[in-house]
């Protein structure tokens, strides 16, 4: 029981919390009370499969966000940590401070050296004020761009990890000029010749997460998210209810399976049921396999090639017609 | 500027016979008479036009159409439109709010434009040029897949030519209508940028209000040179969930052309009044350089 109760519960799962808890205390009373209560525990289990089965077979968009969201997830940090060896984190910008909410620095993922970038979120709360709850100022940026162009002088790929609701909309953001520093960074990632893969792990948001969120591949988790605008904004902004963010969701089209339908995804890397905090060590595998094969294939190509292909895949995306 | 040229400026605003007829005051205001957004007076409209849309009393640069930016930047009947056949979809079928091929409809009506952007070929001061006009009527000049293509057309034409990209920026941001693929227009819009600055094509942004979002945070602010209006916004996040995210009450100017200028992120601040001769001026210096 006290697992199911610890747990945290996104809004979409009560009335599967409530069964599961429901069989916990029927299981707890069986051994307890030695009652005699075999075929009601084998119905309920059968109930409390099916429903988890049909919940999270079922997903809205809005719920997808949610379990992007879930605090449990595995972030940026336990992808260097179960993924990659060898990590060297590099800091600052050169020009101003130090943002935690950017991970930059080198790793070695499995024979190969490469230069990681990646939003930071964390686990509680001391975490997630030093990461700015995964918002980076521009300083995060800055850093971002200065380790994209020392991969770039020494031949590293870049691997990126995309976990953030957006860059942080603050006035001293504004004043140091936020919009620059991902300006910047856009320009960059378009010209830097290594391969560059993407890898959604979690929340996309805007042009925070594109600052480091484009290249050669974009692999996404199947639960992760990658957006123009966030649900609840674009609520607001329509309806001037950000309650209406669940409807949001599904206009915008941001899931994996969307953007790998429109030909912005690459690869989607199934998550167990319920979310990727299920079974974390199983999906940063996927992942690290997915990222490996990526290098293999793009190592093949000539830095030209590589950055035309790169000019033309950017190129080719929008939708309009010529009268 | 110094104050004694400021009153200058404010007196040939003011008395200075204009050089040219007024073009369709029709395109302005409905009425004769127009209320300044700054200083809240009524002027004639035919003043206001006259004077480029800078309020004569209080100097407020108003939002120009993308013709009129057209006329006040560029020789007399030199644009040439290019791409000027590309049409929205509605990829997302979006349909919350306002459908989006609705809104499309709509502003095209209201504006006459095809999108919210112009790009053309066009000369200035003699200098052949691309040149790219933003309209903020249309959907608040939001960049969805056309601005982000004919925004990337106008870097390339510039580069394929080698002659100078002159874009007068004005944008909401993104247009969220089309979701990803708008995102994905700053990616694409940056990249183009970066081709032409690899070139070494001269770019010169004119920010003018408002320039935010996603614009701001692509192409806008790749420029070689920065020129802003005065009194314009430009930022990032809009002022409002900035002022929710601090939770007190934003300084003023925050935002503006001057802010900026005072915190390094731009260029100039120049009125609109000497705007052209400023941009024909950075041109002919930055394409000096190699001969």
């Amino acid at each position: 029981m006290s697992d199911v109760a610890r747990r945290f519960v996104m809004e979409f799962e009560r009335p599967l919390v409530d069964l599961e808890e429901k069989l916990e205390s029927l299981k707890h009373l069986s051994v307890v009370e030695g009652a005699e209560l075999a075929v009601e525990i084998a119905a309920l289990e059968a109930e409390v499969d099916e429903l988890r089965t049909t919940l999270y077979t079922s997903l809205t968009p809005w719920e997808r966000v949610q379990i992007s969201r879930h605090p449990e997830r595995p972030h940026t940090d336990d992808y260097l940590a179960d993924v990659f060896r060898d990590v060297i984190e590099l800091h600052g910008d050169r020009l101003y401070g130090d943002d935690a909410a950017m991970f930059a620095g080198l790793a070695s993922l499995g024979t190969r050296k490469v230069a990681v970038l990646g939003h930071r979120k964390g686990r509680n709360t001391t975490e997630n004020v030093r990461y700015n709850f995964g918002s980076p100022h521009p300083e995060g940026f800055r850093k971002a761009e200065r380790v994209m162009l020392l991969a770039d002088r020494f031949g590293l790929p870049i691997v990126t990890f995309l976990d953030t609701a957006g860059a942080y909309p603050g006035l001293e953001d504004e004043d140091r000029g936020q919009a620059w520093a991902i300006a910047s960074c856009l320009a960059t990632l378009s010209r830097v010749r290594v391969p560059v893969v993407t890898v959604g792990i979690g929340e996309g948001g805007s042009g925070g997460a594109l600052a480091i969120g484009f290249g050669d591949r974009l692999i996404m988790l199947e639960n992760a998210y990658y957006s123009v605008i966030s649900p609840e904004m674009c609520a607001t902004i329509l309806h001037k209810e950000p309650a209406r963010a669940a409807e949001a969701s599904g206009c915008l089209q941001l899931t994996a399976q969307d953007l790998e339908r429109m030909g912005l995804a690459d690869e989607v890397v199934p998550e167990p049921l319920g979310g990727a905090q299920r079974d974390p060590v199983t999906v940063m595998g996927a992942v690290g396999t997915a990222v490996a094969r990526a290098l293999d294939d793009l190592g093949a190509l000539p830095a030209d090639a590589l950055i035309a292909s790169r000019y033309e895949r950017l190129r080719a995306i929008g939708e309009y017609s010529s009268e | 500027m110094p104050i004694s040229d400021w009153f200058r400026a404010r007196e040939q605003r003011r008395y200075t016979a204009p050089s040219e007829p007024p073009r369709g005051s029709e395109s302005l205001a409905d009425g004769v008479w127009v209320r300044c957004e700054g200083c809240k007076r009524t002027l004639y409209a035919g003043d206001l036009e006259r004077g480029l849309g800078v309020c004569p009393s209080c100097g407020r640069h108003h939002q120009l159409t993308a013709d009129q930016r057209i006329d006040m930047l560029c020789d007399p009947g030199s644009f040439d439109e290019i791409d000027g056949d590309l049409r929205s979809g509605d990829p997302l079928e979006f349909r919350s709010g306002k459908p989006y091929a609705e809104a499309i409809e709509a502003a095209q009506d209201n504006t006459g434009l095809p999108e919210a952007v112009l790009t053309g070929r066009a000369l200035m001061g003699g200098l052949p040029v691309v040149v790219g006009v933003m309209d903020f009527r249309f959907i608040g000049a939001s960049m969805g897949s056309v601005v982000g293509e004919r925004i990337a057309r106008a870097f390339e034409s510039a580069c394929d030519r080698r002659v100078p990209l002159v874009l007068a920026i004005a944008s909401g941001g993104a247009r969220m209508q089309e979701g990803m693929l708008s995102l994905m227009q700053m990616a694409k819009t940056a990249a183009a940028a970066a081709r032409l600055a690899d070139a070494g094509v001269p770019y010169v942004a004119i920010l003018t209000d408002p320039t935010m979002g996603g614009v701001t945070a692509s192409f806008a602010t790749l420029a070689d040179v920065i020129v802003a209006e005065p009194g314009a916004r430009i930022g990032f996040a809009g002022p409002r969930l900035v002022e929710r995210t601090i939770r007190r009450a934003l300084p003023k100017g925050f935002q503006t052309a001057e802010s900026l200028l005072g915190h390094g992120m731009i260029d100039l601040v120049v009125e609109r009044g000497s705007l052209r001769e400023t941009v024909i001026g950075l041109l002919v210096c930055l394409a000096a350089g190699g001969e």
